[in-house]
């Protein structure tokens, strides 16, 4: 099941303006993306912390969040020092870590948890369909937008479809093993989930046409710019010349 | 029925059957005026929502003649103009509701049909309150539970005005509070409609002439009319007579 664990829709960050956000959140990543230097790339993570904190979110929800991705980096760390070519800082036996790979990974880390961080704070903590409803905003070509939406959208019906037929093995006592029976069950439970989702889809675009569908789709949503709107992209504005400032001068 | 008139939905000898499976639907006719309200009542795979898949011009007849308001409906731009006036409430709600909200949703019909956002937008409230949904216009439509979801449906089609419904088994499903706001809302549309059902007392309370389905035809006459009184009795779902 999709959750959305950081939605609150009370919190402070959800007076911000969603499209504000949407546009804030990807130039931050980028300018964090393309930084290498410690000084810009440590104040970006005391900035996404910062975002985090007063957004209002669930902090335990995102240490969470933060330790799956952690969990991939540390597999970083245990290769990249050993591998990276460069001047060697320590041996041990065989293998020698290096002064670059220490450095590269450092700034893996930093820039993937500043990124996530902000990325939390900024779009997780609005809906899936605010977000939608955001990148139309953003003038995102609207069928872009509408395979987005119509994901979102049918996804939990395919999975309950999913678990049903699932249900279905189970309850004729199916147990996976590394057998031919097993390899074919899941093909045609593969299969069987394609197929319904298609006539699904048949189904979903006669219900359209029978509502006078003719190619196009509408957006109703107006998002409001509140004076936190505005405080936010002054903050932000300056936090983005100031981290270009960091790593450049 | 309104014999004076001339029928808003005229099925003659319409034939069809599904690629390599027998005829389901066999030389039926079929009349339905303004202001009619019947109940259609037949066992599975009679072909019932193939008949109204052919009313929508989902489907093409192999063969027969088809009047829709008057008018022959056999292509596709016929259909079109058609499908603004008859909704169809599919039997399966999460194939009717697929925008991320229910206000989007109800207002996905009138916009298609040209009007404003403002106008789709009032229009909408509007119904959704008529239906006892007031509040539900930014509910995410796939976090609706059954009974909601039904009745939201019967809201996107409400929106286009239309003039006749086709109902295909909307209480499957359904919890009694819901069933009874069916039963309490769909004779008080003041609509025509066809309403595919396999309960016999909700189409009593629901309908004004109740019909049922036999090797590809409608039968009218007074014989296969399945009751017209209210009764309970076991194996009552299934149709059957009493002598």
């Amino acid at each position: 099941m999709i959750s959305e664990p950081f939605v609150i829709e009370k919190s402070r960050i959800n007076r911000v303006n969603p499209t504000t956000r949407v546009v804030f959140a990807t130039a931050y990543s980028f300018i964090v993306a393309l930084s290498y230097r410690f000084p810009s790339l440590f104040t970006a993570v005391f900035l996404s912390g910062l975002m985090v904190c007063l957004s209002g979110l669930n902090l335990f929800a995102v240490a969470k969040r933060l330790a799956v991705v952690n969990g991939l980096i540390l597999f970083i760390w245990l290769i990249l020092p050993f591998t990276y070519s460069g001047e060697p800082v320590l041996d041990i036996g065989p293998f020698a870590i290096t002064r670059p790979g220490i450095i590269l990974s450092a700034q893996i880390t930093l820039k993937s948890n500043a990124i996530l961080l902000a990325v939390i704070a900024l779009i997780s903590s609005m809906s899936l369909v605010t977000l939608g409803h955001a990148l139309s905003r953003l003038r995102i070509p609207e069928k872009i937008v509408f395979l987005f939406l119509m994901t979102v959208r049918y996804i939990f019906v395919i999975e309950s479809e999913y678990l049903r037929l699932v249900r279905a093995m189970k309850i004729r006592s199916f147990k996976p093993g590394t057998n031919m029976h097993t390899y074919k069950t899941y093909a045609y439970l593969i299969g069987m989930i394609f197929v319904r989702a298609s006539a699904r889809a048949q189904r979903v675009h006669q219900a359209m046409m029978c509502r006078g569908f003719k190619g196009k789709f509408y957006s109703l949503y107006k998002f409001s710019s509140t004076r936190l709107s505005w405080i936010f992209s002054t903050v932000m504005t300056a936090s983005l010349i100031g981290l270009v400032f960091l790593e450049i001068v | 029925m309104n014999k004076n008139s001339s029928p808003i939905i005229n099925l003659e000898k319409i034939t069809f059957g599904y690629p390599g499976g027998p005829t389901v639907i066999d030389k039926l006719d079929m009349k339905f005026y303004q202001g009619d309200q019947t109940g259609l009542i037949a066992p599975n795979g009679s072909g019932k929502t193939t008949l109204f898949h052919i009313i929508m011009g989902l489907i093409k007849p192999s063969d027969g003649k088809m009047e829709i308001f008057g008018k022959p409906a056999i292509k596709e731009e016929e259909f079109s103009n058609i499908r603004g006036k008859i909704g169809l409430l599919f039997q399966d709600a999460d194939d009717q509701l697929f925008c991320p909200t229910v206000l989007e949703d109800v207002a996905f019909g009138p916009l298609n049909m040209g009007k404003s956002k403002e106008e789709a937008i009032d229009i909408s409230r509007k119904t959704l309150d008529s239906l006892g949904l007031a509040g539900f216009e930014d509910r995410i439509t796939y976090k609706l539970s059954g009974g909601e979801k039904r009745l939201v449906s019967l809201a996107t089609l409400l929106s286009m005005k239309p003039e006749i419904l086709l109902l295909d088994e909307p209480l499957t499903g359904l919890d009694t509070e819901t069933r009874l706001k069916l039963i309490d809302i769909l004779p008080n549309l003041d609509l025509s409609y066809i309403l595919i059902s396999h309960e016999i007392d909700f189409l009593t309370a629901t309908t004004k002439q109740i019909y049922t389905m036999k090797d590809g035809k409608i039968l009218l006459d007074d014989q296969s009319y399945i009751h017209k009184h209210e009764h309970v009795h076991q194996f009552g779902r299934i149709p059957h007579k009493h002598n």
